[in-house]
């Protein structure tokens, strides 16, 4: 299990592959990408009980990771690469023709750690959900844990799938929330408010925690408690404050790189505030 | 008047697979059901009793429903979901078409009420545009049995095949006429009476009436060939030519939009392979409306006297 600085150094290293990946192709989404890296490295690198390789879509024994916001690929692909999925060297065809690694996650070409498409959005909690049903009937106690956007919450889907899984006590369940606080249009202040969201899913009856997304030990610790909440007869959501393009100082503070490469210039610019740590594909 | 052919008993094809479901129960521990509050609808309530631990009853929430039964392959289950069918297809086209279909997932979508014999609800209801919009997604089987025996043998074969499978069925009591223990072969249509002038290619509740039909057109001096398609995708091509190769012109029979059903899959296969006439009995761009099914099916012009029409024009354009 890596420490608190090894997985800062990952961290590192999976911003880097980020900015390459969208640069290589001029298209994809870095901003929410970055702000959710800590994130998804600490839990394939710390939290995750899992096995890359081989691949097993059941999954049985093992941790499950619904990403339901699938325009974050680059982050997603980044991670499940240097945690020994795919060749790491594979993140050279990202939205290249032929390649596994579509423009947003699927399992029809077959990409090892990948176990549902995702990119038309509300629809992963719900999955979720599903292989959290097939758990319990399979006497499998492992965890499955997701993560949304905070825009994303505005799809109607969310929220049957909010009010079934505490109904019917699917407690073996971890919801994340990318609340950054943006989206395409604008804050999502602006676009269409969000308003008291720890309220909502108290009201919807799930156990809400809070934690500093771009802060290894905040996110380290926090999943820690997410996980000693489970099995209590609730479903845990985290609500995780996260800033858009975190990481690379001209991305951040904005929705301006929610789907927008950088270029050449900005790809130097973004790549000299991050240290080479793991070596580049 | 001619008779050739008769049934026993009359049921609703619904109950054809709420029987089935409860024998894959029995027989199938990885079969598990979800509906969406029509449990009594769909005829779901005995797999509910004899297995509560393997029923999910998600409320009125179709596109959860739909996301759940994808997530919960993801273990070995076989999720079979049921409501309407127009809940089951045009409320969670997106749900299915990325969850469901590009995910490749082993989930049955069971669908009830389908068409206009769902009757007095009227047309929110009597969803006519299911078949075509499952049949477009790449890879999904479509089936539309004809009579309870067919659908009960539908619903236990699917589980058998992997992959998604969109199974429709009905509401009324129509007569029951497929032997019981006929197999089910998904993609392999069934030849029910053979002819030399004209090929009727029935599925759902209109292969009952394709008979009919064929039995007042022998009255008629007119030799009629009559073949359930039960699988709409895939199509049983093979059978579609050997027929119309014989008879030289068709007409298809289904209770859905003429746009996308059954009819415009036959026409596919005659235009590129074996251009002969081809007349329609369908709905022909409209929504239903309340009535009494057998009202509805007369007004639509999807009744015995349609079939026999159309078969009389498709042998005038010969």
């Amino acid at each position: 299990m890596a420490s608190i600085h090894e997985l800062q150094r990952i961290a590192t290293q999976v911003r880097r592959d980020i900015l390459r990946q969208v640069h290589a192709v001029n298209s994809g989404h870095p901003g929410g990408s970055l702000g959710c890296t800590d994130f998804l490295t600490a839990l394939y690198f710390h939290t995750l009980k899992h096995t890359p390789v081989p691949f097993d879509m059941d999954g049985q024994g093992q941790d499950l990771f619904f990403l339901s916001n699938g325009h974050i690929s680059p982050v997603f692909y980044s991670v499940l690469s240097r945690s020994g999925y795919f060749p790491v060297d594979e993140l050279k065809t990202f939205r290249k023709l032929n390649s596994r690694l579509q423009g947003h996650p699927t399992t029809h070409e077959k990409l090892p750690g990948v176990r549902m498409a995702s990119g038309s959005l509300g629809q992963g909690l719900s999955v979720a959900i599903g292989a959290a049903l097939s758990k319990k009937l399979n006497k499998d106690n492992t965890l499955v844990y997701t993560l949304h956007g905070d825009g994303e919450l505005q799809e109607g889907q969310i929220w049957e799938a909010a009010m079934y899984a505490a109904a019917k006590k699917v407690d073996n369940l971890i919801a994340t929330v990318d609340a950054n606080g943006q989206q395409i249009d604008g804050s999502t202040d602006h676009v269409l408010s969000l308003g008291n969201l720890e309220s909502k899913w108290q009201a919807f009856g799930w156990d809400v925690l809070h934690m500093d997304g771009n802060n290894m030990e905040s996110v380290v610790s926090t999943l820690e408690t997410a996980k000693s909440h489970t099995g209590k007869g609730k479903p845990v959501v985290i609500l995780m404050k996260t800033e858009m393009g975190s990481g690379v100082d001209f991305m951040m503070g904005s929705h301006k790189w929610h789907g927008v490469a950088p270029n050449d210039e900005q790809l130097a610019k973004g790549l000299a505030q991050l240290e080479e740590t793991l070596g580049d594909y | 008047m001619t008779t050739l052919f008769t049934y026993t008993d009359q049921q609703d094809t619904r109950s054809g697979f709420g029987a089935g479901l409860l024998e894959l129960g029995r027989n199938n521990p990885d079969v598990v059901a979800l509906c969406a509050d029509l449990t009594g609808s769909l005829k779901m309530d005995a797999f509910e009793k004899e297995f509560p631990e393997r029923f999910f009853q998600t409320g009125i929430a179709e596109a959860n429903m739909i996301g759940i039964a994808a997530g919960m392959t993801i273990g070995g289950r076989i999720p079979f979901t049921g409501t309407f069918a127009n809940f089951s297809t045009g409320r969670v086209y997106d749900q299915i078409r990325q969850s469901v279909a590009y995910s490749g997932k082993n989930v049955k979508i069971c669908a009830s009420h389908a068409g206009l014999t769902l009757g007095e609800d009227g047309a929110t209801h009597q969803i006519l545009e299911d078949i075509g919009l499952m049949k477009m997604l790449p890879h999904m089987v479509v089936i539309n049995p004809c009579d309870f025996n067919q659908t009960k043998a539908a619903t236990i074969a699917i589980a058998s095949y992997e992959g998604p499978v969109y199974l429709r069925f009905g509401r009324p009591k129509v007569p029951n006429f497929t032997p019981a223990d006929q197999k089910f072969e998904i993609g392999k249509a069934v030849l029910l009476k053979e002819g030399k002038d004209v090929s009727i290619f029935a599925t759902g509740h209109l292969v009952w009436k394709a008979l009919k039909a064929a039995e007042a057109l022998m009255d008629k001096g007119i030799d009629a060939e009559v073949i359930n398609i039960h699988t709409i995708k895939p199509l049983d091509e093979a059978a579609v030519l050997a027929s119309v190769s014989k008879t030289g012109c068709a007409v298809s029979a289904e209770e859905h939009q003429r746009n996308g059903g059954l009819g415009d899959s036959i026409a596919q296969v005659l235009s590129r392979k074996l251009p002969k006439p081809l007349e329609y009995v369908a709905v022909n761009d409209s929504f239903g409306e309340s009535g009494t099914p057998e009202e509805l099916m007369v007004k639509y012009g999807l009744d015995t006297a349609d079939i026999i029409k159309a078969a009389e024009a498709a042998i005038a354009r010969k």
